[in-house]
């Protein structure tokens, strides 16, 4: 098969992620997306690590994996905060601040 | 790309698996980062193992120590030539020390120091219990307002943590100007990033802000960054290299070996324009321009004042040292490509910031458009694409990163009963109440317009003449406008506070201790050495506009 396919399918997941965040109003889902975006990442950087026949790419995947596991603690612990002082995670909520 | 196809299920090795060679790590090139990021490990250990009325003091003393001698090592290294003469590239081509790095890392160190000390003081908020506090929440776990909390500050509880997750930012922004390869980048962006998302939530009054705001921040930074890993993965596809070199060198075309994929892969130009673009948005999104700066003045606003001091201040010289290395060192080949989308960014923020400023009531927002207004600004610095815009932009980020402390200090003293009075109504009057905060804060504000004799008109003068000696003339006509709007809303805050009869009911001005106190000294102290007798630093950043690669 053609690793360019897997290409498209990194786009593709990433334009999934990328307009998830941008139309959904949940924090744990909007966080969900952001995270398919990482994976989108991580897809794109093992399949162009094929094509070139260097083990980079699988490095820095690596790597992804580590930060977004880290991203989970950081995100989820702001985000659950956020929830039990509000009891919703809606982004909506968050309108303390306008002009 | 039919030529690569896989047909069955197992791939052979692309090279002989031989043995793998020792990385050489040079340990005493990378002592200010392992320093940093050493003391925040004992931090952590600190919280852990200290009796809660003794961290605080072991936990300053550690903080402060560490900031200290790692400036003191960076200090050593540019004394030693590194800086200057004899850049090198240390940890297997991961990390590069060069003069705009140490510069910066310097910077980023003084900020810190100082932050440190503003993060300490506990005479501003009233005795609590029978116990000082600081502007730091009691626990932040417990849900505000619920009995969790309310035991957490009757018992004095304070969060200590800051003092290691402040370290660990500073580590991640030593290491992110000083970034040699896109993996290093990344992982240096988001070790800065995560701490200071969660000092964002840690404030002590009006914690429902100070928790949305951590969660807009973590939000939008979690997706501009992952835009950025995007980036970094084409830029990879495109070059197959992740170190700055390798990349710079297939983009300019002279990488001497090229093979069949390399080829197919540089035909693709859709590739590189997108890589480098998602990877200049995430830069772009952590100095706050334009298209990127929503999240700022919600940010600035929510997150504990010191917080909001040392992030406005140490961010954003870290981004702009990553930026400039990325358009200099690797993206100098594309440069007919960036120039104009970067001289439209910088358009947009200089404009931008400053007509959204004028119409501002919040002090904090107020400071939070003003940084947005001089992210532009240094943009012109870096489209100057010179050895005078590097160390241009070098001089305006030291320069404007202690006026930013500075104001954001004095704006901590200003209090009424529910904490910190940042309404501008409130501020009405002032001068007439506490002169020398006034004052102090009026040196800050002139700074911020460029006023003659401060550090700001000196890195503005700077900034612009290297702009326009490398023909971008239009662009200092724009800038000059902007900060004419500029100037007129900090020159209001000024009128504000000497010409306006104060309020019955206005805010008091607490009488910090000698930490925070120390700090505004360092800021005016700067801000008018600067402004005064510039030469001696105008050399030092001038000797450090050179890149290693």
């Amino acid at each position: 098969m053609n690793p360019v396919n897997y290409l498209y399918l990194a786009a593709l997941l990433f334009a999934i992620g990328a307009s998830g965040v941008l139309v959904r109003r949940n924090a744990i889902v909007l966080f969900m997306s952001v995270e398919l975006m990482l994976n989108a990442c991580n897809l794109a950087l093992v399949t162009f690590s094929r094509m070139h026949g260097n083990l980079d790419g699988q490095i820095v995947a690596f790597f992804t994996m580590v930060v977004a596991a880290a991203e989970v603690v950081v995100g989820l612990a702001i985000i659950v905060s956020f929830f039990r002082s509000r009891h919703s995670a809606s982004v909506d909520d968050a309108s303390l601040m306008k002009l | 790309m039919s030529t690569n196809s896989l047909h069955s299920l197992w791939t052979t090795a692309a090279e002989e698996p031989g043995a793998i060679p020792t990385p050489h790590i040079e340990y005493a090139e990378l002592s200010p980062t392992l320093i940093v990021i050493g003391a925040a490990l004992i931090g952590i250990v600190i919280e852990a193992f200290v009796p809660r009325k003794h961290r605080y003091t072991a936990q300053l003393l550690v903080a402060v120590t560490a900031l200290a001698s790692a400036f003191a090592a960076v200090v050593g290294l540019a004394v030693s030539g590194r800086g200057s003469g004899e850049s090198k590239i240390a940890a297997m081509g991961a990390i590069a020390v060069d003069g705009p790095a140490l510069f910066l890392q310097g910077t980023i160190l003084l900020v810190g120091l100082i932050s440190a000390l503003i993060f300490a003081e506990r005479r501003l908020d009233p005795v609590a219990h029978g116990k000082q506090v600081d502007s730091f929440a009691a626990q932040a776990a417990a849900a505000p307002g619920g009995e969790a909390e309310r035991e957490a500050v009757r018992a004095g509880y304070t969060t200590t943590e800051v003092y290691p997750l402040v370290l660990f930012a500073i580590g991640g922004m030593l290491v992110f100007p000083a970034a040699n390869d896109l993996l290093t980048l990344f992982i240096a962006l988001e070790v800065f990033s995560f701490p200071l998302y969660v000092m964002c939530a840690l404030a002590r009054r009006n914690r429902l802000m100070s928790q949305e705001a951590a969660v807009k921040y973590f939000l939008l930074g979690a997706f501009s960054s992952a835009f950025m890993l995007f980036g970094v993965a084409l830029l990879y596809g495109y070059s197959g290299a992740i170190d700055y070199a390798g990349i710079a060198r297939v983009i300019s075309g002279t990488e001497p070996t090229t093979n069949a994929t390399l080829a197919q892969t540089t035909g693709n130009d859709a590739l590189l324009l997108i890589g480098a673009a998602m990877v200049l948005l995430g830069m772009l999104f952590k100095v706050g321009a334009v298209p990127f700066h929503m999240w700022t003045p919600d940010v600035y606003q929510g997150a504990p004042t010191p917080v909001t001091g040392f992030m406005a201040a140490a961010t954003k010289v870290a981004a702009f040292g990553a930026l400039l290395r990325l358009l200099y060192v690797v993206l100098p080949g594309l440069r007919w490509d960036w120039e104009p989308v970067m001289w439209g960014v910088a358009i947009l923020t200089m404009l931008g910031g400053a007509v959204l400023a004028l119409t501002q009531t919040d002090i904090k927002r107020l400071l939070a458009y003003s940084s947005v207004a001089h992210a532009g600004f240094i943009l012109a610095g870096v489209i100057a694409t010179s050895e005078d815009g590097v160390s241009s932009v070098l001089f305006y980020l030291a320069a404007y990163s202690f006026v930013t402390l500075g104001a954001f200090a004095v704006v901590t003293l200003v209090r009424d009963a529910g904490g910190e009075a940042t309404h501008l109504s409130k501020w009405a009057g002032l001068g007439r109440r506490s002169p020398l905060v006034a004052a102090v804060f009026a040196v800050f504000l002139l700074a911020f317009a460029g006023i003659p004799l401060t550090s700001g008109f000196t890195g503005k003068f700077a900034v612009f003449k290297a702009a326009a000696e490398s023909g971008a003339g239009a662009l200092v006509v724009v800038g000059v406008v902007s900060s004419a709007i500029a100037a007129f809303f900090y020159i209001r805050v000024i009128v504000l506070m000497f010409f306006q009869e104060p309020k019955a009911d206005g805010p008091s001005v607490a009488v910090p201790s000698l930490l925070t106190t120390a700090a505004i000294g360092v800021g005016v102290a700067v801000t008018v050495v600067l402004g005064v007798a510039p030469q001696y630093f105008l050399d030092l950043a001038g000797q450090a506009g050179v890149f290693v690669r």
